[in-house]
């Protein structure tokens, strides 16, 4: 009872340094989602009819998502230096595989028959994909935007790591201050800001989806 | 020939890249204003390949299509595509659009105004039987399948092509809805007069729709091609014969009608008549069933000599067999023959429109009008090859 209560004291007296820590954490991941969402996007709807190129692709992306982040960042601090940045990309790879997967998935599951009348009546290759295509995988793309989104809520804590900022500030200087007054608060405070920020993009990302599902596809 | 074919292939093969044998094997055909031609053949034969070589969705290795004399082998694909109605068995209808946005299609790509389009689509929704009130605005998922395929045909004519091209289109729905789907596509035809090419695995659909058909071999090599009727009285080589079955002469009746005969007189009395002038009327003409007649004049029953003796005039009730069903002089002798072998004299009757009676049809009948049909398929064949 009285972790908690020191916890709501933590929280109250430094709301103002959690808000702008929330909102760099927000920072980083909706620039890194958008970058995601873009490069896989195109990609996927690049290697979906071209099975060499589609094994490759998708097996590199998931080599990404295996690779440890601390090595990462390793990696790309001498290239880009430290703060955000190299976070940031190392993100972004991780955040490639689900919608990158999604996209593939998606424009696998567009009826062939849809494809070969759309072909029929005249569409163009590009009328194809942007108006038949694209609108029947949206659904399963957003789901991909989803996944990819949590998973970069949760790792963008260790931005902090290369100099980069979000609440991964808590978390860090809690662990670092272990034992000493206000280092348990801290570290509470990062997980649950992180976590509660996670659940608020995926709602809002879920009416996304709801809305722009069209009406046929709804079940 | 003397107008120019609506759509003309000429050498056309189609040879798919990693195999020496040619899917489509120099293919000429011509397709003209108007008609439906159907193409129908052994599944694997290249029927369907056939088909979307013309409208490009398959290239050809060789060989040119014409339409209307323009030859559009190199010609823009989706352009082209433009122009030609297409129509698939699995319908394709884009799921994320409603019904009028589905229509609406190649209109849209055309540029048309949105009042002309919106007019065009209300009236392709009545042409093909679906009220614009209750449809326009519903997604293809609530539709039954022979709805689907009303919304796919009437899409096809979106933007009025003078071609369409249907790839076993009846080929997924339920028994019932496919005949009322052709029977009303037939009428649909009457008016719009469209150049068709029709695709099916089906002779009895072929027969059904067919101005024309075109009975494919493997490689899609031209078995025979003519009129249903000139196929089923003269098939040309076993294949073709195999392919139609068994019965094909007597689907063959179903292009001939009963005013197309010459009905000699039958023997017949009026129920006012004298028993003695009917069996007077059958000793003379040497047969065993004679046709009685009400006061109108319409046939009321079968009657056998035995039957005659010991009746009075207007008092032959109950006395010999019921007719069954009439024949009316615009009914096919398909028809004739389903009567024929229901009815107890082996024989039916011809009434006017007044239901008056005009004659009998007898198996011989029949057996005449065949053999005409075949001698005449027979002698055209022999003609062509004379020429």
């Amino acid at each position: 009872m009285e972790a908690l209560q020191n916890f709501f004291t933590y929280v109250q007296n430094n709301s103002d340094y959690i808000t702008e820590a929330t909102l760099q954490h927000l920072r980083i991941v909706l620039i890194v989602i958008a970058f995601a969402t873009v490069t896989s996007v195109l990609l996927g709807v690049w290697i979906q009819t071209r099975p060499m190129a589609r094994a490759l692709v998708l097996s590199t992306a998931s080599i990404f998502l295996t690779l440890p982040a601390l090595a990462l960042f390793a990696l790309f601090i001498p290239i880009m230096g430290i703060g955000n940045p190299p976070a940031m990309l190392a993100l972004w790879m991780y955040a490639l595989l689900p919608i990158l997967r999604n996209t593939v998935t998606g424009l696998d599951s567009v009826p062939p028959a849809v494809t070969e009348s759309a072909r029929g009546m005249g569409l163009t290759g590009t009328q194809r994909l942007l108006k038949v295509k694209l609108p029947l995988a949206l659904p399963v793309i957003m789901a991909g935007v989803r996944v990819a989104t949590l998973l970069t809520v949760g790792l963008a804590a260790i931005a902090v790591l290369v100099g980069g900022d979000g609440l991964g500030i808590f978390i860090r200087s809690g662990l670092s201050r272990n034992g000493l007054p206000n280092a348990a608060e801290q570290v509470w405070t990062g997980t649950v800001f992180i976590v509660a920020l996670g659940l608020l993009l995926d709602l809002v990302l879920a009416t996304f989806q709801r809305v722009a599902t069209p009406r046929g596809l709804k079940v | 020939m003397s107008s120019q074919p609506k759509i003309h292939l000429d050498r056309v093969a189609k040879t798919y890249p990693g195999s020496r044998i040619p899917a489509v094997d120099e293919l000429t055909l011509d397709v003209q204003e108007g008609e439906i031609l159907v193409l129908v053949g052994p599944s694997g034969c290249g029927k369907s390949t056939t088909l979307r070589l013309i409208n490009r969705m398959i290239e050809p290795s060789s060989g040119r299509i014409m339409l209307d004399g323009e030859d559009v082998t190199k010609a823009n694909p989706d352009k082209l595509r433009r122009r030609i109605g297409y129509v698939i068995q699995q319908i394709g209808l884009f799921p994320h659009q409603t019904i009028s946005q589905n229509i609406a299609t190649v209109p849209k790509m055309l540029g048309w105004e949105k009042e002309r389009i919106h007019e065009r689509t209300e009236q392709l929704l009545t042409t093909v039987g679906l009220d614009p009130e209750q449809y326009r605005d519903r997604y293809p998922k609530e539709l039954s399948g022979g709805q689907a395929q009303r919304v796919g045909v009437a899409r096809a004519l979106g933007a009025d092509p003078d071609i369409m091209l249907m790839d076993e289109p009846f080929g997924a729905i339920d028994p019932i809805t496919r005949e009322r789907l052709q029977n009303e596509f037939l009428r649909l035809q009457e008016e719009l007069r469209k150049t068709i090419v029709f695709v099916t695995h089906d002779i009895d659909e072929a027969i059904k729709m067919g101005d024309r058909i075109a009975i494919l071999g493997e490689r899609s090599t031209i078995r025979q091609i003519d009129t249903p009727e000139r196929i089923l009285a003269y098939p040309v080589d076993d294949f073709v014969d195999d392919f139609i079955g068994t019965g094909s002469t007597i689907k063959g009746l179903n292009f001939q009608q009963v005013s197309g005969l010459k009905i000699p007189d039958y023997p017949a009395i009026s129920v006012s008549d004298d028993p003695q002038k009917g069996i007077a009327a059958l000793q003379e003409a040497g047969r065993e069933w004679l046709v009685l007649l009400d006061d109108q004049g319409r046939p009321a029953r079968w009657l056998r000599e035995d039957d005659l003796r010991g009746a009075a005039p207007g008092q032959y009730d109950g006395r010999g067999e019921e007719l069954g069903d009439h024949l009316s002089p615009d009914d096919t002798l398909f028809h004739a023959l389903e009567l024929m072998v229901q009815s107890a004299a082996g024989k039916t009757c011809v009434v006017d429109e007044a239901g008056r009676f005009q004659g009998v049809v007898e198996m011989a009948h029949l057996n005449k009008a065949i053999r005409r049909a075949q001698y005449e398929a027979r002698a055209h064949y022999e003609e062509l090859e004379r020429a």
